[in-house]
């Protein structure tokens, strides 16, 4: 054990300062009236800016500080920069939301800020302790963010479905790390991975806690078949927390996916393939077709996450360099999508109404052509038809899976990435050809929210057309 | 002599009835609750066991932060507990299904 330097504190600078921002605008807001409470929203964005140019001057390569409990790499330092400007994105496009619903309360960016936090100490967590503290840090403020309109009797209930899945979905996982610990006898990633490559492990052990550990990951990534709370959640919860929700945290279950079963399984891969190879399958599959009979708006994404949730499978499963890219890039890819198509819900919605049925978005096209086309890019891209974002990363997942020599589980994602091609195509159809209900849509939101969610959704032409760059990026990051 | 085993086998059959708890019971959110606490006790008999029979310290340091999250974690819940049962006056597990699909 050596003891704690000043070279940890710098690797963890970014977190430091994140926690540090959270407490002042959680004891600052309480001494705001209503009408300064501006003052935390700008205080939250601020931090998030302050954080992120820490994170930005954080130093090149790998290091590890806190005796090995924490690292910091290229795949940390990406998913940072990424999950800030999420966080900070999300905030934007709330803010008109909230202030209409009476919602415009400091706890929402405060538990937002936290949950970001978890998401910092998980892609940043080489020890299965580290990890397991950022778990949860991110489903507890996750939880009491979902519960946080007290006056909804639906976000009660789906908070309450989400506490007790999301605490079976922990303790799963949390028996898994046991017998994963008992057979090897550590919880550091590194050493984890030397000692099952020097065959210190029995066999039998492993495959048993590793049985727990993917379960309790798919519980978190909500792929079938422990995907029930998601439609629920989504549905039930606000749509500014739902926004939240759908984004930010799957760049954390990603870093969490990789760390545990690329890092310090990865010899142990033919172990974990088959297993995810399952929950691939039948994500893409039970995603797909629900989601075909879904007229909630909210509904039919949460079943468009499950699939895309195993989209992502599909690039860990490979369990090659190649493949962990792949999925980083899918990742990436659908969090910027989600953000747009959730965001499109909170646009169209005013004091009082929800856009939360498919049907609400009828002809649109007439009332407001501009933010029409703008939701044509972005479920065109999220059905993954070129030359939007949506295209390529379905495209390099299914090339690593080829790479490995899965053909026929390349050919069941295919078929299933055209199912799902019906059901975004149905909103394009309603937008453009059907006629406006009678009081028809109307886009009250403020010039923030217009002019971010049009850089949204063009984003992701932009990002189709000039792909390479990101797949740079990543190379970068994941080497 | 009691060994490894033993306490393996009790953890296992500790978590088995806390899982079998929440998905039998019909009745009371709370007994959910109590349930998921179950859990984590039976996890933390694991790691204990583990880090006797290992040598190794570190279990017993991961028992404690689980019992300080299973503490956050039950307050959380109990204050779900409360919103929920101000809007919907029940506490019944029965009356938590008015979305479908």
């Amino acid at each position: 054990m050596n003891p704690i330097s000043a070279n940890d504190f710098v690797l963890a600078a970014p977190e430091i300062l994140l926690l540090g921002g959270t407490c002042v605008v959680l004891l600052l807001d309480l001494f705001l009236s209503d009408r300064l409470r501006q003052v935390s929203y700008f205080l939250s964005l601020l931090t998030l800016a302050a954080t992120a140019a820490l994170v930005a001057g954080l130093p090149e390569g790998r290091h590890f500080g806190f005796n090995g409990m924490f690292v910091v790499d290229g795949a940390a330092r990406l998913l940072k920069l990424v999950a800030t400007a999420t966080v900070a994105v999300v905030f934007v496009y709330s803010r008109d939301y909230l202030i209409q619903r009476g919602l415009f309360k400091g706890e929402y960016f405060v538990l937002a800020l936290f949950a970001t936090l978890g998401i910092f100490v998980m892609t940043s967590a080489s020890s299965l302790l580290t990890m397991y503290m950022g778990i949860e840090l991110l489903a507890l403020s996750q939880y009491a963010l979902v519960a946080f309109d007290r006056d909804s009797p639906i976000a009660a209930e789906s908070a309450m479905k989400y506490f007790v899945l999301g605490a079976i979905a922990s303790g799963i996982l949390l028996y898994g790390i046991s017998i994963v610990y008992g057979v090897t006898g550590t919880f550091d990633l590194g050493a984890l991975a030397s000692r099952l490559d020097a065959g210190a492990a029995s066999q039998i052990g492993l495959l048993f806690g590793l049985a727990f550990l993917i379960a309790g990951i798919a519980f978190k990534f909500g792929a079938v078949p422990f995907h029930m709370w998601i439609p629920d959640v989504y549905h039930g919860a606000p749509t500014s927390v739902t926004l939240f929700l759908g984004a930010a945290p799957k760049l954390a279950y990603f870093a969490l996916a990789f760390r545990v079963l690329a890092e310090g399984l990865g010899s142990a891969v033919e172990a974990w393939q088959g297993m995810l190879v399952v929950l691939a399958v039948l994500s893409m599959a039970i995603g797909n077709v629900v989601a075909v009979a879904q007229t909630n708006l909210k509904r039919m994404l949460a079943y468009s996450t499950i699939s895309n949730v195993g989209f992502i499978l599909l690039g860990l499963l490979a369990g090659t360099p190649s493949g962990y890219r792949a999925a980083l890039f899918y990742t990436i890819t659908y969090v910027v999508m989600a953000l747009g198509s959730f965001a499109m819900i909170v646009l169209l919605s005013r004091k009082g109404f929800e856009a939360d049925r498919i049907e609400d978005f009828r002809g649109l096209a007439q009332q407001n052509p501009w933010f029409a086309w703008m939701m044509l890019l972005l479920m065109v891209s999220t059905a993954g038809v070129p030359p939007f974002v949506g295209f390529f990363a379905k495209l390099y997942v299914i090339q690593a899976v080829l790479d490995v020599g899965l053909t026929w589980l390349a050919i069941v994602a295919v078929l299933f990435s055209v199912i799902g091609a019906f059901y975004y195509l149905r909103i394009v159809k309603v937008m453009f050809f059907d006629a406006p209900a009678e009081e028809g849509v109307s886009v009250t939101a403020g010039p923030a929210l217009r002019f971010l969610l049009s850089l949204n959704a063009l984003a992701v032409l932009a990002l189709g057309l000039y792909n390479s760059a990101l797949i740079d990026t990543i190379a970068r990051a994941l080497p | 002599m009691i060994g490894l085993p033993h306490f393996l086998v009790l953890a296992g059959v500790l978590f088995s009835i806390a899982v079998a708890g929440v998905f039998l019971n019909r009745k009371n959110v709370i007994l959910l609750l109590m349930c998921i606490e179950l859990m984590l006790l039976a996890v933390n008999f694991n790691f204990v066991a583990f880090s006797h029979w290992l040598n190794d310290i570190n279990g017993q340091v991961f028992v404690f932060f689980i019992l300080t999250v299973a503490a956050a974690e039950s307050a959380i819940g109990l204050a779900i507990l409360v919103v929920l049962f101000r809007e919907r006056k029940s506490i019944n597990v029965e009356n938590l299904d008015t979305m479908r699909g």
